[in-house]
């Protein structure tokens, strides 16, 4: 008898599991499949879920108006080169708060948090003005540098907690075998701390290439990543709902690709503060 | 040559003097036992000597020369810690190079060290797993080769065998003891069980409150201790206490006597007392018994010997060994 009641139960909370999984997967599902109509289906009321014409014509529209490689080249570098620059500063960072925190770090940890509960657009005016001023407008360098800055509180979070869990003891053994902070940090802390680089990393790249908002606003043509080839589509003249998709699907596949291989770290990653 | 001197060391965490002017010196080549009651300081003290914590006030010397600015790798030390702290990312072989690497030897060297202190300690076949695959006396053993391949001034050892089971603190605690007698090189050993320390000490200083208690030879710590504490402290069971009258005869606030030192008797003795429970061990007989207006003491008797709960009974102190105590706990010198 418990023995069915279990199959039972296990069968039902699988099948809800799946439901879930549907509901949140439906949005991409549905533009996945939207970019291969045409404008007229994408438009039909009722809508039409698998029976239609399929074609490709949107995605040879979008190959023909805008450069997607370039764009997919600056959402790669943008992504990667900010945050691995923000490692180098976040690594000593969280290393100073991890193994010789003061009394103020918890302040310090608290209001590097706060920093990121401020919403973008309020400061936007005085960052386009620095970005106009700098001539850092539409380059790499400057969004990148801005995109680094966005995730460094996240960084350095993350880091720290993955920091607290590796044992002060062997960081100590580290520095009586005669090895600088240097050291300490290249050939100790950090291969132990890869799987915590590792998730931390992933999440500030997906962060990065999902950033719309700076990006948008600070680059046009030569610095322009992914996002912004999927705003050109929407335009004065109406919503092509299904170049729109093509456009969409294009550019979070990437990333998509790289979500999947890669989700057992993901999940590790944010959940590990959780369970401590 | 590793003579270390402590003079006067201080440390205060936040406002509290965890060590309190602490003055020592340990002569090279000498097993030196830090030992004392959970939270008395020895870890602390030893970390200070490392370097792995900065002193509040006063010096430290190694061989003469102040180190009390210099860092934990400039020392010339090697530290046992109890969590053995390998690093779990390198085989053992390269946990035990590590230092060399540090010390940018050439790989030659490094090789033909490791190799010799892996045959020191019997780790040859185990050069290439991780600590992960290693039981934990290997590990131990792994955690020394570490210290052992510097040629370091002075081993710092901290309570490296409160983690092993019982049999293997055993044999370690003789390998340990053969590693000292073959290196000779200066080894200061952090313990709570004062057995590690009678038995492996060529010194052992007593510890009590960031304070030392005593220094000497454990003999000397076993036959003449200073004060209550360390009267109470060394010797299992611990020593029976009597104030009182049967004190006050003898001219002292406290005498103290020796389980070991006691004869029991049914008819005849000096204080009379009911017995609690006795232990018969084979080799030994341990008595616990309710004295008379004095309380719990305990007897230890060679062989086998009667002891039944609710028996009347007569504890009789060996008068030359007695050790007196005054009002403030101190020893009074017959």
């Amino acid at each position: 008898m418990a023995l069915k009641q279990t199959m039972r139960r296990r069968v039902g909370v699988t099948a809800a599991a799946w439901l879930v999984a549907f509901l949140i997967f439906f949005p991409i599902l549905w533009m996945f499949l939207t970019s291969f109509k045409t404008e007229a289906d994408a438009y039909a009321i009722p809508p039409k879920f698998l029976f239609f014409h399929w074609t490709t014509e949107n995605y040879a529209e979008v190959q023909s108006r805008v450069d997607y490689f370039l764009h997919a080249y600056n959402s790669i570098v943008l992504s990667i080169g900010a945050n691995l620059a923000g490692l180098l500063i976040a690594i000593p960072a969280a290393w100073s708060m991890a193994f010789a925190p003061t009394k103020r770090t918890k302040d310090l940890l608290m209001w590097m948090l706060s920093t990121k509960m401020m919403p973008s657009a309020g400061v936007f005016m005085a960052v386009y003005f620095l970005f106009l001023r700098a001539h850092l407008l539409d380059s790499r360098w400057g969004v990148g540098f801005l995109l680094m800055m966005a995730n460094l509180p996240i960084l350095a979070w993350m880091l720290y907690t993955y920091f607290k869990e590796i044992p002060v003891d062997i960081l100590e053994a580290a520095r009586m075998d005669g090895a600088s902070l240097l050291n300490e940090i290249i050939y100790v802390l950090t291969p132990m701390a890869v799987p915590g680089i590792a998730s931390t990393m992933l999440l500030a790249i997906i962060l990065s290439w999902n950033e719309a908002f700076w990006t948008l606003n600070l680059t046009n043509v030569t610095a322009a990543p992914l996002t912004n080839m999927i705003a050109s589509f929407s335009s004065p003249e109406g919503d092509f709902w299904a170049l729109l998709s093509a456009a969409s699907v294009l550019a979070i596949a990437p990333i998509l690709v790289l979500g999947w291989f890669s989700q057992k770290q993901l999940v590790r990653g944010l959940t590990f503060g959780a369970v401590k | 040559m590793g003579s270390i001197q402590l003079k006067q060391v201080r440390k205060d965490f936040a406002g509290i003097a965890v060590i309190n002017g602490v003055d020592l010196n340990v002569e090279n080549g000498e097993f030196t036992v830090f030992v004392g009651p959970s939270g008395c300081g020895k870890s602390t003290l030893l970390r200070l000597i490392a370097g792995l914590e900065d002193i509040s006030s006063g010096q430290i010397l190694i061989d003469g020369v102040d180190v009390s600015a210099v860092g934990p790798s400039q020392r010339g030390l090697s530290m046992v810690f109890q969590s053995y702290a390998l690093y779990p990312h390198m085989s053992v072989r390269n946990n035990i190079a590590f230092a060399l690497k540090m010390a940018k030897l050439p790989t030659d060297v490094i090789d033909q060290k490791v190799k010799k202190a892996a045959g020191i300690l019997n780790l040859t076949d185990y050069l290439d797993r991780k600590p992960r695959q290693l039981s934990g006396g290997q590990r131990q053993r792994v955690a020394i080769g570490r210290a052992i391949v510097r040629e370091p001034k002075a081993f710092l050892f901290d309570e490296p065998l409160s983690n092993l089971d019982a049999a293997l603190r055993v044999q370690m605690r003789l390998e340990i003891g053969d590693l000292h007698h073959s290196l000779k090189t200066t080894m200061i050993y952090v313990t709570h069980d004062q057995v590690e320390a009678m038995t492996m000490a060529d010194k052992i200083v007593v510890l009590n409150k960031g304070s030392v208690a005593q220094i000497g030879s454990p003999l000397e710590l076993y036959n003449r201790p200073q004060n209550l504490f360390v009267a109470r402290f060394i010797g299992s069971p611990t020593m029976n206490l009597v104030t009182g009258p049967s004190a006050a005869k003898r001219g002292a606030a406290t005498i103290g006597v020796r389980p070991e030192h006691v004869s029991l008797s049914t008819s005849e003795g000096e204080w009379p007392a009911k017995v609690r429970i006795a232990e018969h061990l084979g080799s030994d007989t341990f008595v616990y018994v309710e004295a008379d207006g004095i309380g719990p003491m305990t007897a230890r008797l060679a062989g086998e010997a009667p002891g039944e709960n609710g028996q009347r009974v007569f504890i009789t102190p060996q008068e030359p060994r007695l050790h007196l105590f005054d009002k403030d706990g101190l020893r009074i010198k017959r």
